[in-house]
């Protein structure tokens, strides 16, 4: 097992620039997520960490050896792709021990090895099977199996549920994790659910356009978004954004939003002109007494909670509230935000403001 | 009554369609089922008016094939004794005698090595070039991929005076080297470009696959593509085979001895003794098997099928 550490890669493709600058670490046993949309970078960034393609620029190092220009057959790493990739003139005990003969195994190792992985993975009962008829979710178990087989330095996985079915890929993603917890293997998993990347991930990297917009665990990235693009990638429905002409000033503990006063987390970087006021749906609350004001526009029903929309002086604003609590369509009402948890940004660059309370979350990514 | 239906043809349409397939299938295996027949007649029978279809079968027309005679003289048959094979015995009733063995054979062994050979080397270099283009980044690619197809927008015997001066000079004349090189030449566009879109069409992930695994880009290349394009090799090499061994023109103006194929050989057995139209008839049906057998064998790779659902699309 083992530490994968990417300093400032970069891969073009002619005149396409598909990752600009990444730098990030993925520590031993971790289980890693490269969270973005499609055509960040994220997938690109795992194919170079595999040998899969070779970075313009930049160092990769696994285990403190400078990997970035070996092939791939060089690395140790395993590689799960999104379409399992399995060896379709091969059957199951094939495709799981043909990394084991390209190291030139003895056979009665190999069929013990498989045996071993096979029993771990609950597909003893298929081997001798052909590839072709399996169902989605062994062929994922056997792509699995091909990659543990040979007990790797890391594993790569490459949105490996994006090709199963919905209700299959909550199961499928319990089991990977439990497989991860009893191996402590490092992995590097690819996706665009944050969902998914939320609830597997020790740790995840978010891209866009190329660019590491943040990095760190699941909770920081939710709660203290470096980015309005994080902010807005994370969550469902995502973070709110009230835009406003304002001030922050350095060492303030509130903001002039309109013709209300808003506590916020002292702020430590002070900034002026277009601004914008992030706040989690779930961190607003209803207050009649509160002078910032909303019409509610729509409900959305969802058990226990509702999401209302409210139309504000600075935008739409989506808020998570009790099911128990009664808003008619075009009422009026006051809206209070929870100033323990406020984000302001910087609406031109997207950048998060420093503050008290994002401060340490901010300086680590 | 029967329902309407939109997969299922009515019984008319299947009528019609069973008609015509059989129509068709008559009119392409009447030719080849007269040339076996004729093969078995006596010269006589051959070309009899009206045509025979019923007839007593003889080899006859297969012992002219293999054999070279001349009309026999009483000195000649007295020397020779009477005859010892049942071949002798069907060449004497034409009052002729064997004077030694035809050609044909070696014209035939001529063509199985320039056919094949062709075709092999077709296949090597073919495979490669395919690969290269349907995996690399090869600078110019669409350019070389029309120049390569270009060179089949003319009938290769549109160059044939060039070529041939060209071999003189370089010695290729009549030999099996040049017969090989020259079909190999014109097959590569089309095996390269057959060769390409069957490549294209397996996922890329299955050599990333074995690359991880440990192995080399030559290993992944001949471990996993190739059992894979198996299906496009095997029915690409059948359309190489199939023109290097009908393959006239070049053959008549380039070959005249030790490297002549069958195809330029065979008309020339009518000249020996007349009209000798049942030794050709056998001589172009031998002429079939091996391109027949080589087909029937290779059958079961032109069925697609075999990636089907290793991986999802």
């Amino acid at each position: 097992m083992a530490q994968i550490r990417i300093e400032n890669i970069r891969k073009e493709f002619g005149d396409f620039t598909a990752v600009q600058s990444s730098s990030f670490t993925v520590e031993d046993g971790e289980f890693f997520m490269l969270l973005g949309p499609s055509g960040c970078g994220k997938t690109t960034t795992l194919r170079m960490m595999a040998g899969l393609e070779l970075p313009t620029s930049g160092r990769i190092y696994i285990d403190g050896e400078e990997v970035g220009q070996k092939p791939a057959s060089q690395r140790d790493i395993a590689f799960v792709f999104q379409m399992f990739a399995l060896y379709p003139h091969m059957n199951v005990r094939g495709n799981i021990s043909y990394p084991l003969k390209s190291q030139g195994m003895p056979r009665a190792q190999i069929k013990a090895k498989v045996h071993e992985v096979a029993e771990v993975l609950g597909i003893t009962d298929i081997l001798d099977r052909p590839v072709g008829g399996l169902s989605g979710g062994d062929r994922q178990r056997v792509a699995l199996g091909r990659a543990i087989v040979r007990a790797p330095k890391a594993f790569l996985m490459d949105e490996p549920l994006g090709a199963l079915d919905a209700e299959f890929r909550e199961h499928m993603s319990e089991e990977l994790r439990a497989l991860h917890d009893r191996m402590g293997a490092t992995t590097v998993y690819v996706t665009h659910d944050q969902l998914e990347a939320m609830q597997m991930g020790d740790k995840i990297v978010v891209m866009n356009h190329g660019v590491v917009e943040q990095f760190g665990v699941p909770q920081d990235i939710y709660d203290w978004p470096a980015t309005k693009f994080v902010a807005q990638f994370i969550g469902s429905p995502p973070m709110n954004f009230l835009e406003f002409q304002g001030v922050a000033d350095e060492g303030a503990q509130s903001i002039q939003l309109g013709d209300s006063t808003h506590q916020v987390p002292s702020i430590r970087e002070g900034a002026k002109g277009k601004l914008t006021f992030g706040v989690r749906p779930e961190h607003v609350a209803l207050d009649d007494a509160a002078p910032y004001r909303g019409r509610a526009l729509a409900t959305e029903y969802l058990g226990t909670t509702q999401i209302v929309t409210f139309e504000t002086p600075n935008g739409v604003l989506k808020a998570r509230l009790p099911s128990s609590e009664r808003i008619d369509h075009g009422q009026i009402t006051g809206l209070r935000f929870d100033p323990r948890t406020v984000t302001l940004f910087d609406a031109e660059s997207g950048a998060a403001l420093k503050s008290e309370a994002n401060e340490k979350v901010l300086s680590n990514g | 009554m029967s329902a309407f239906s939109v997969t299922e043809p009515s019984s008319r349409t299947k009528w019609g369609a069973g008609i015509l397939v059989v129509a068709y299938a008559l009119i392409t295996i009447v030719p080849l089922l007269w040339i076996i027949a004729t093969g078995f007649k006596s010269p006589t029978d051959s070309i009899a008016y009206p045509p025979k279809v019923l007839f007593e079968p003889t080899l006859e027309g297969y012992v002219n094939l293999f054999t070279d005679r001349t009309r026999a003289t009483q000195d000649m048959l007295d020397r020779a004794g009477p005859p010892q094979t049942w071949y002798e015995v069907i060449v004497r009733k034409r009052g002729t005698i064997i004077t030694g063995t035809s050609r044909y054979g070696e014209r035939f062994l001529n063509s199985v090595i320039i056919g094949f050979g062709s075709t092999f080397l077709c296949m090597v270099l073919g495979t490669a070039a395919a690969y290269a283009f349907s995996r690399f980044r090869v600078p110019l690619k669409d350019d070389l991929l029309f120049f390569i197809l270009s060179t089949r927008m003319m009938p290769p015997i549109a160059v044939a005076i060039p070529i041939f001066l060209m071999f003189r000079q370089l010695g290729l004349s009549d030999t099996h080297l040049g017969m090989i090189l020259l079909y190999t030449a014109v097959n590569l566009s089309l095996s390269v470009w057959l060769l390409k879109g069957f490549i294209d069409e397996i996922p890329i992930e299955y050599e990333e696959a074995a690359l991880i695994d440990g192995y080399t880009r030559f290993q992944a290349f001949y471990k996993v593509v190739l059992p894979q394009a198996a299906t496009g090799i095997a029915s690409t090499a059948i359309f190489c085979l199939i023109f290097a061994w009908n393959e006239y023109a070049f053959a008549v103006l380039l070959t005249s001895g030790t490297a002549q194929t069958a195809p330029p050989f065979i008309p020339t057995i009518i000249g020996v003794a007349g009209k000798d139209w049942p030794a050709v008839a056998a001589g172009a049906t031998l002429f079939l098997v091996p391109v027949m057998v080589f087909t029937i064998l290779l059958r079961k790779h032109l069925l697609r099928g075999i990636t089907f659902g290793a991986v999802r699309k």
